[in-house]
Formats: structure tokens, sequence, C-alpha cells
């Protein structure tokens, strides 16, 4: 099952992915475009991947947590455009009780954001755009 | 470069993703390096040969064949090495 979808990202599916008999707590996380980053307006998001790597990467976090505790994970990132208020990023979780569900949901979008290489490029409300975290350009310069 | 002529030459694919690789102008360039370097020469040598690389961090976020790395690891012949701008999935 891919982890990167160009399609708009269905929780109720995701769920139906995780849910069993046994499982008692299931817990999800969203994350949403948000309307505004560092001041500025924004409208709209385009997202991109190294797309073998960030499949490669994600494979990686669901084992690690599936193994970490006994749920079982699923995991979709949007890739493309977004407009505020579309979901980028779905996690949804299923244990026997909500203490490995809300653990293992919480470090498998924490691990995402920190491991898996996914860009995003804003388009703001006065026609600027820029990439998501690009401070780092121009350390290097000599 | 910590070259050694009794392990022989290698050529790398460098990758080049979002921002960085609209500063470079490429999204992949062929890099050839002494046995035995590692991505830290290799980004030194990807410097010298491409100068739109200078704008780029000394040490950026670098993974080989789809798995994160330090600047230390070594290279093999034919690997797939990319360098990636600050992460920025959620």
């Amino acid at each position: 099952m891919p982890f990167l979808s160009d399609a708009p990202l269905d929780l109720a599916r995701l769920t139906a992915r995780v849910q069993g008999p046994e499982r008692g707590g299931i817990a999800s996380f969203l994350g949403v475009v948000r309307s505004e980053h560092g001041g500025r307006a924004v409208v709209r998001l385009d997202y991109s991947a190294y797309h073998e790597m960030a499949e490669a990467e994600c494979g990686r976090i669901v084992a690690e947590a599936e193994s970490r505790w006994p749920v079982q994970v699923a995991l979709e990132h949007r890739i493309g455009t977004l407009e505020v208020g579309e979901v980028a990023v779905a996690v949804v979780v299923a244990g026997a009780h909500r203490d490995e569900a809300f653990a293992a949901c919480r470090h498998v979008i924490d691990e995402l954001k920190r491991r898996a290489p996914i860009w995003k490029r804003e388009h703001f409300a006065d026609g600027g755009l820029d990439w998501v975290g690009s401070t780092d350009v121009g350390v290097g310069r000599p | 470069m910590t070259s050694s002529a009794s392990t022989g030459g290698l050529t790398v694919s460098v990758l080049l993703f979002a921002r960085y690789a609209e500063l470079v102008g490429r999204s992949r360039v062929e890099i050839s390096l002494a046995g035995g370097a590692t991505v830290g020469d290799l980004i030194d040598e990807f410097r010298r040969q491409v100068p739109e690389s200078l704008t780029l961090p000394r040490r950026p976020l670098c993974a080989v064949n789809l798995t994160h790395v330090l600047s230390g690891h070594p290279l093999r012949n034919g690997d797939e090495v990319a360098i990636l701008p600050p992460l920025a999935g959620g």
C-alpha cells in the first residue's frame, strides 16, 4: 500500500484498514493546510517528495511503531497542490487500548516530520512563493 | 580526499530536490571520485565542479540509496546520493 497519494486522503478508509474486533482504541492525527505562516496569509501549498525514499522511510517508521507497540498503523501523505483546509497527512493507529494507540500515533507523525523527504512550497495571498524551511540556503555561501 | 589508487575510482549519481534543484538548475548530476571517498568528499567535489551548488550548505542532509547517512559514510560505485533540503512533510 503506497504511503504517498495524489488523491484526497480519506480518514474513514484508513480507519477501516486498521480496525479489528480485538482493537478497542483507535487514535488518529490529521495534518491540515493552515491559512497562515509566519504572519503571512497562505492560500495553498505544493507538496513534493523524493518518492522512492519517502515510501521507504514511511515503511520503516510504520514498521518501527508496529514492533514497539502492539498496534496496526495506517499512514498516508498527500503530494501535489493543496488548498487551505485540505488534509496533507493522516495517521491512524489501532491497538487494544488507548495508551499504545496515542503513543504510536505521536511517534509516527513526529518521525515522519523528522525523516520523510517531503517538501512544501507556500503560495502567499500577497503573491509571494517560498519553500518551507529553506532558511539554511546561503549558509555555505563563500 | 581519502583517495586510494588501489581501490580504483567510482562514479555516483547526485540527486537534487525542491529548492536545491531550483538553485543548482539540475535534478541529477554524475560525479566521479577517487576510491574510498565519503559523502563529505562527494559534497566537496560537487561544490568544486558545480558552481551553482555553492549556495547550498557545506554539510547538507544526505541520503545514500534511500537511507539517511552522515558525512563519513563511505561511497561505492553506482551509489545514488540525494542532497536533501530541510524536510517539511506533514
